[in-house]
């Protein structure tokens, strides 16, 4: 089984020590992985903006990059929503990319559906209280949760990982899945609304009293992180792989 | 009316200014949103009733002549005269026509977001004809002056001491009386004034029924009622998307349309008009006004499946934090954001950006329309028409050169790494990125990619000395 990496533009740049966590976590799991070099940006802030012809162009470079591995792994639900639920507006017709496009999994998806994670590599003991933000991609289009708009059994991908850590207590914040304001070009876009939109659900987590945000999406952890820095608090964001691989504490 | 020159980020930063009131605004619609939640946790089909809904639209819809010709037949065996409307300007010349022929004065009617959307106060007033807006909400703005700041809550932006204020102002209730029941029954007393005196009585469609040719008006206030049983001429102007095959797929909608709207599990009134009440007459008038438009475009003809509940809205985090005024169109939140550019890309282009694309829309939507796809799709008209700022524009196509050439893509990540942190605060803080209170994150030393390969080039390194120790 060889594993593609696809370590998203921005976290290569801004948070390798997620990537980093990403790969030691699949390969402390017997997984052959490969970071293919070549890889660049999924061509989701082209989307989102509305350059068809830039989203094309990076989708079918996705493709050629990757479409030979069994999967794809990343982390970070929205950059993975955008590959396999979006590229079809751009390559539907792509005969390599519908072969992909199965194979694509966010990290935590990867690990419960696939390798059916019943334990960590090594054990973890994290003692503290974290709230879950369940970013808007992972949970509307991935599914990792029921989100509170549809009328189904609850579920949560992450909070169902984070038992298989010790000592950590998991809390869910008031309005449970609203979203954080980032929202890629959003967040600049119209950065006021976007920040109160973060200092309302940092407030939110907060509450909870936890010590941490936990997620899997850098981009929003990002965005509440700058208000938590600019405004001093204590709680702090952490990519969920940074807990699973024992460096949560060190973060 | 709407100012069609807004834009949504500085209307919103306005907004935002009174952060109290801003967050009042968010609280007082995220509790009807906890109310649609409330009502639709007690109802097990809940999710059935809304694929029913979107597939019971999606197939008028693909049919929509038929349907509209046969509702046009059974109206007018049932005695009603049927106008047709191709745009706004039409639909008032027809209602004015109908009133000025009878020599109305005064008007009463129901809450009608087509009538807004038409411009009909402003063209009906200017011919002198008294219109008097009886839904409590819309009494309130129409009194202001303002356009409704939300289609099922028109005056939800405004808290009871503004209406106290207004209300003594306009209606000479007691200063500073506060009291909601004072103030309701101050409107309501003024409202059956002009009921009672009205000549005609116009309301909005929320179902037209093509099996029955009858129209369907759900209100809380009885207000249609009352609009339509006093005056003898009841006009019923109704967007052409509004048809549903037969009464019996009715109750699918009106089990989801007051839960959605307002967390309750019916409207109070849910009227059935077929004909003109004995002695009067009743006449409906079917509005395209940029409909069949949409109808025709693959990508946007889901939204005419809309029923105007507004869930959309109170779900939202940009409108909630921003209001129903931040918007151009006179439809506000996501639903009015696709069919804003729909209309005039230009004008309303910017609705299509306000919003971080959560997709909370599309979930509660009981016709599940792909309301936050929309709004992505919009932008590529935008980009396409060249409507894009033009930093913003070359921005991206900077980035889409940099996606194809990995090497240069690692350089600029590269420099930004390097010079953030030596750029002195002062230049940072005005940035769209800080200006509102974000700090930068931590410039990392290396990349991932720098990383990785540095990993690799370890691990060979110790294979290559393993091999050589072997050797020897």
């Amino acid at each position: 089984m060889k594993i593609g990496l696809f370590i998203p533009c921005f976290i290569n740049e801004l948070f390798p020590h997620v990537a980093m966590a990403t790969l030691e976590l699949l390969e402390s799991l017997d997984c052959e992985v490969d970071y293919p070099l070549q890889q660049s940006c999924c061509g989701q802030p082209l989307a989102n903006n509305g350059d068809s012809k830039g989203a094309c162009d990076a989708a079918k470079r996705f493709t050629d990059v990757f479409h030979q591995y069994d999967y794809v792994v990343a982390p970070s639900g929205s950059c993975v929503s955008h590959v396999t639920h979006h590229y079809d507006w751009y390559i539907a017709d792509n005969r390599d990319y519908q072969q992909l496009k199965p194979k694509v999994y966010e990290i935590i998806e990867f690990l419960q559906d696939v390798l059916k994670l019943e334990k960590l590599p090594k054990p973890v003991y994290f003692p503290h209280k974290v709230s879950i933000h369940q970013s808007c991609h992972g949970l509307r289009e991935l599914h990792h949760a029921s989100p509170s708009e549809l009328m189904m059994p609850y579920h949560s991908r992450l909070e169902s990982i984070l038992k298989l850590v010790d000592g950590v207590e998991v809390a869910l914040p008031e309005r449970r899945d609203e979203c954080c304001g980032f929202g890629g070009t959003f967040c600049v876009d119209e950065p006021e609304l976007s920040t109160a939109m973060g200092e309302d659900r940092i407030a939110q987590h907060e509450a909870t009293g936890a010590e941490f945000i936990v997620g899997a999406d850098p981009s929003c952890l990002m965005h509440m992180g700058g208000i938590i820095r600019h405004q001093g608090k204590t709680i702090r964001p952490l990519h969920i792989v940074e807990i699973l691989t024992g460096r949560g504490a060190a973060a | 009316m709407k100012d069609d020159s807004v834009k949504h980020p500085q209307a919103a930063a306005e907004f935002l200014k009174d952060r109290a009131q801003a967050k009042w605004h968010d609280s007082a619609i995220w509790w009807v949103r906890q109310k649609r939640d409330a009502q639709a946790k007690q109802l097990p089909e809940w999710e059935e009733l809304r694929r029913l809904a979107r597939e019971i639209k999606a197939h008028t819809l693909s049919q929509l002549d038929d349907y509209l010709a046969q509702f046009e037949a059974n109206a007018q065996k049932n005695g009603v005269t049927v106008h047709w409307a191709a745009d706004a300007d039409e639909h008032n010349r027809i209602v004015h026509d109908i009133l000025a022929a009878r020599q109305v004065k005064k008007l009463v009617k129901s809450k009608s977001m087509l009538t807004e959307e038409c411009g009909l106060n402003p063209y009906l007033e200017q011919r002198g004809i008294e219109v008097v807006d009886t839904d409590l909400g819309e009494r309130i703005v129409q009194l202001r002056h303002e356009a409704p700041s939300h289609i099922v809550m028109p005056a939800i932006h405004l808290k009871k001491e503004q209406i106290s204020e207004l209300f003594h102002k306009e209606l000479g209730t007691e200063a500073g009386n506060n009291d909601p029941t004072y103030l309701t029954h101050a409107a309501r007393a003024n409202l059956r004034e002009h009921f009672l005196t009205a000549d005609a009585g116009l309301t909005g469609v929320n179902f037209a029924i093509a099996e029955t040719g009858g129209v369907v008006v759900c209100t809380n206030e009885g207000n249609a009622d009352l609009g339509t049983s006093l005056p003898p001429i009841h006009i019923a102007s109704m967007g052409l998307e509004k048809i549903i095959p037969k009464l019996e797929h009715l109750g699918v909608f009106t089990r989801l349309l007051a839960r959605s709207a307002i967390g309750s599990p019916v409207t109070t009134y849910t009227s059935h008009f077929h004909q003109a009440r004995p002695g009067g007459e009743m006449h409906i008038v079917i509005v395209d006004n940029g409909r069949s438009d949409i109808l025709g475009n693959e990508d946007f003809y889901q939204s005419l499946r809309c029923i105007r509940c507004g869930a959309c809205m109170n779900t939202c985090p940009v409108y909630r934090r921003s209001s129903g005024f931040s918007y151009s169109y006179i439809i506000p939140g996501p639903i009015g954001s696709t069919l804003g550019p729909s209309r005039d890309m230009k004008k309303h282009g910017s609705m299509a950006f306000a919003c971080s694309t959560c997709g909370s829309c599309s979930n509660v939507c009981p016709v599940k329309i792909n309301l936050h796809e929309q709004l992505v799709l919009h932008r590529k008209k935008a980009f396409d028409q060249n409507l894009l700022p033009t930093g913003k524009k070359m921005g991206l196509l900077a980035m889409r050169f940099l996606t194809q050439h990995p090497a240069l893509f690692d350089l600029g990540g590269k420099v930004m790494r390097k010079v953030v942190p030596i750029i002195p605060e002062s230049l940072t803080r005005h940035s769209a990125w800080s200006r509102a209170g974000r700090d930068l994150p931590p410039m990392p030393a290396q990349s991932f990619k720098e990383q990785y390969q540095q990993r690799s080039q370890n691990k060979k390194d110790k294979q290559d000395k393993k091999d050589k120790e072997e050797q020897q």
